[in-house]
């Protein structure tokens, strides 16, 4: 049954992310690609459609994918599933905060969550770039792809704005003009 | 039940969701901006324990953040009523689009507008995770971490769950073989 499917899928999802924001595509990813969800080029432009919509990624994602896979019902069920896990827990810790927060084990998990988010992004950005780069699996030809030197330009030139802090849609913006005009003259 | 409060926070929280972009930490402000400033529901000292909180219970930090300082202010309810309020507004927007995104696909110039948009996601991703090292605790066992849950998934094709756990797990053993070394 594909709503319990996506239920449970994004519970999982919501329950096993530490930190926001693109901590939860690593497990998107994963999850959305194996079940053969959405293509890969999909996710991507869907990380870009989340960064210039208002609301946490996490929720749009889930929202975005439950209606691909579902309609409404199913995006209903998406979203319901990555909320639930934090709305539980967190309604168990405020009880007992104090605790939680001086707890050892609680502590030292969260010194092996931490960099093992850094890992799996790490991953995560490995598996966008081939989608970017090489869409159709590794040949030659992608050196005489004239698409290829244009998805690098345009990499390069954004990944220099986002360290000089540059915000994300303005950064989205360009590139999509940069994609545009490169697309009519190549 | 008191539903002019239940109210009010649903109306917050709606329009935090309705209006930050990115989620996550560019939602503290604004948190701290409508609930302790203007409602006065919640003190600085809150806000502190909420990113803390945030911080080591999974799901996003949006989510955390609207079911605490709901709890707070009107127990289970009020933390039903601050969640339900922090998700619509993304919820219907992101509904909305993906019925039009389709459409939106099949015309030449947006094909290649994505084209481009793909490569600039590529950069975007690069910087969350060059913040997110900055952030990460430094020292060996740390990079070991992150080395072998990037391994992990990419060479031996783990998975992510099994990854997370095996982390966790990792990061709990040598704190207590530290704190016991440390006790002696």
């Amino acid at each position: 049954m594909i709503f319990l499917e996506l239920f449970w899928t994004f519970f999982k999802i919501g329950a096993f992310t530490f930190g926001g924001g693109y901590a939860m595509l690593p497990l998107i990813q994963e999850a959305v690609l194996t079940k053969g969800w959405a293509e890969p080029e999909a996710l991507i432009n869907f990380i870009a459609v989340s960064e210039s919509t208002p609301g946490p990624f996490a929720i749009n994602m889930a929202t975005y994918i439950g209606a691909e896979v579902g309609g409404v019902f199913g995006s209903v069920c998406a979203t319901l599933g990555v909320v639930m896990p934090s709305f539980i827990v967190i309604l168990l810790v405020a009880r007992f905060f104090e605790k939680f927060k001086e707890s050892r084990i609680v502590k030292g998990c969260m010194s092996g969550l931490k960099p093992a988010v850094v890992g799996l992004i790490g991953a995560a950005l490995l598996s966008v770039a081939v989608t970017v780069f090489i869409p159709e699996g590794f040949t030659l030809s992608i050196f005489t792809d004239p698409q290829t030197y244009l998805s690098l330009a345009i990499f390069g030139v954004s990944a220099f704005l986002a360290f000089r802090k540059i915000h994300p849609i303005a950064i989205i913006c360009l590139s999509a003009a940069l994609g545009i005009l490169g697309g009519y003259v190549l | 039940m008191n539903f002019r409060k239940l109210f009010s926070l649903f109306c917050v929280f709606f329009r935090i969701g309705a209006f930050t972009f990115g989620g996550g930490y560019a939602m503290i402000p604004l948190i701290q901006k409508e609930t302790v400033e203007k409602k006065k529901w919640i003190t600085d000292d809150d806000i502190l324990e909420i990113v803390a909180i945030a911080e080591s219970t999974p799901g996003p930090i949006a989510i955390n953040a609207a079911t605490f300082v709901g709890y707070r202010v009107a127990g289970f309810w009020g933390a039903l009523v601050g969640t339900l309020g922090m998700v619509l507004p993304s919820f219907t927007i992101i509904l909305l689009i993906s019925y039009v995104l389709r459409e939106f696909l099949q015309i030449e110039a947006v094909q290649f507008a994505f084209n481009g948009i793909r490569a600039g996601v590529l950069a975007l991703i690069l910087k969350a995770l060059w913040n997110m090292c900055k952030k990460a605790p430094k020292g060996i066992l740390s990079y070991c971490i992150m080395a072998g849950a990037f391994l992990l998934t990419v060479v031996f094709n783990w998975n992510i769950l099994y990854v997370i756990i095996a982390c966790a797990l990792a990061g709990l053993i040598s704190s207590l073989i530290i704190a016991r070394r440390a006790g002696k």
